[in-house]
């Protein structure tokens, strides 16, 4: 074992027992809360990921004009600014930045 | 039609699928046996496409960060690298936050590679077996000279997704349509996954909280899941990491290490 502190089993025993308390003040639901709180939820839908995942591709895509070869030219292609990145700052200062760095 | 001449066909029919450079195979032919070029060109747009809007719909907060037009672009190349090895497109996109992470024109965003880890974790979740989460009353039941030797089984939906950088907050922001304020991407954060019954969480863990959770949730039994935590961070809080995970529902049950 890489670790050099040991836990013992009194510091073990204490928090288990701390836990314990927190998660009964948290008041657990009675069987009949937790099977009315079940009901009151929509059946799970199997095998459907996210909404329209399985949808057969409408609009633009249905169309052959993304096939060419020049939608994506590597380096040729344009970088849009139009996420929230640049919301974001890194350690040094630097924000987020969808230019080619 | 035999199964090997079909097998064949297919083998055949979709081996320009993902190079838009290359012609459509011959065998692809139209009405009275003329080319069938363009015809072959939606088909092969669509697969692109439709696997494009699979990557959009698993990674939403990462299409959001990068813009649209972004993300399609990185999308595409790596639709074109990694064509799905299953039906399932719940399944596809694995390998999209590995992608990411070494992708040149994403580098200035260094922390959007663990978004991605959090968002696939997410669907993984969602998608897990379900069963039954530990009760407190099961831990309430152990004598406490056998704490330290508990071991763990993991929940099948539990995830822990580390980062050096502020991933949890970033996906949080973005994983809807609310407006994003200023983050600093500067502070570490690691993500708990769990989902109880129908509603995935993603929850921010403590310092040490990461190494303790994964480390109970491959078996290492608590006591020395608990020395391993304090050793990572000297505030490690055991009993609310304790109490934590099992509100969080990550483990399903508890046995004895000798067991």
């Amino acid at each position: 074992m890489s670790a050099k502190i040991a836990v013992t089993t009194l510091v073990l025993a204490g928090a288990m027992s701390t836990a314990l308390a927190t998660l009964a003040a948290a008041g657990p639901l009675t069987k009949a809360e937790a099977e009315a709180a079940m009901a009151a939820k929509k059946e799970k839908c199997f095998g459907v990921a996210l909404k329209g995942q399985n949808d057969c591709a409408a609009g633009p895509g249905t169309t052959c004009q993304g096939t060419s070869t020049v939608d994506f030219q590597g380096n040729a292609w344009k970088f849009v600014q139009g996420g929230t990145c640049t919301s974001i700052e890194l350690p040094g200062g630097k924000k987020g930045s969808l230019k080619p760095v | 039609m035999s199964l090997e001449r079909g097998l064949s066909y297919a083998a055949a029919f979709a081996s320009a699928l993902l190079d838009p450079a290359r012609l459509a195979p011959q065998i692809v032919t139209g009405p009275n046996g003329k080319a069938a070029g363009k015809r072959y060109d939606v088909y092969r747009n669509n697969v692109t496409v439709s696997l494009i809007e699979a990557l959009a719909a698993i990674y939403p907060a990462v299409q959001r960060l990068t813009g649209p037009d972004f993300f399609r672009a990185m999308a595409r190349f790596h639709v074109r690298s990694t064509p799905p090895t299953t039906p399932l497109l719940f399944d596809y996109g694995h390998d999209f936050p590995a992608f990411i992470a070494q992708y040149e024109h994403a580098r200035s965003m260094p922390w959007l590679a663990d978004v991605a880890r959090i968002e696939r974790a997410w669907l993984d979740a969602y998608h897990a077996a379900d069963a039954a989460p530990l009760r407190p009353e099961q831990l309430a039941a152990v004598a406490p000279e056998r704490l330290g030797d508990l071991v763990f089984t993991p929940h099948p939906a539990a995830r822990v997704v580390r980062s050096p950088f502020s991933a949890v907050t970033i996906f949080a922001a973005n994983r809807d349509t609310s407006p994003v304020g200023r983050i600093d991407a500067g502070r570490p954060e690691d993500a708990l996954v769990t989902r109880m019954e129908f509603d995935v969480v993603v929850r921010h863990l403590p310092p040490g909280g990461a190494v303790f959770a994964t480390s109970l949730m491959s078996g290492v039994p608590l006591g020395e899941a608990a020395a391993l935590a304090l050793a990572a961070a000297a505030d490690f809080d055991i009993a609310s990491n304790i109490a934590g995970l099992i509100e969080a529902g990550a483990f399903t049950s508890i046995s004895s290490g000798d067991a």
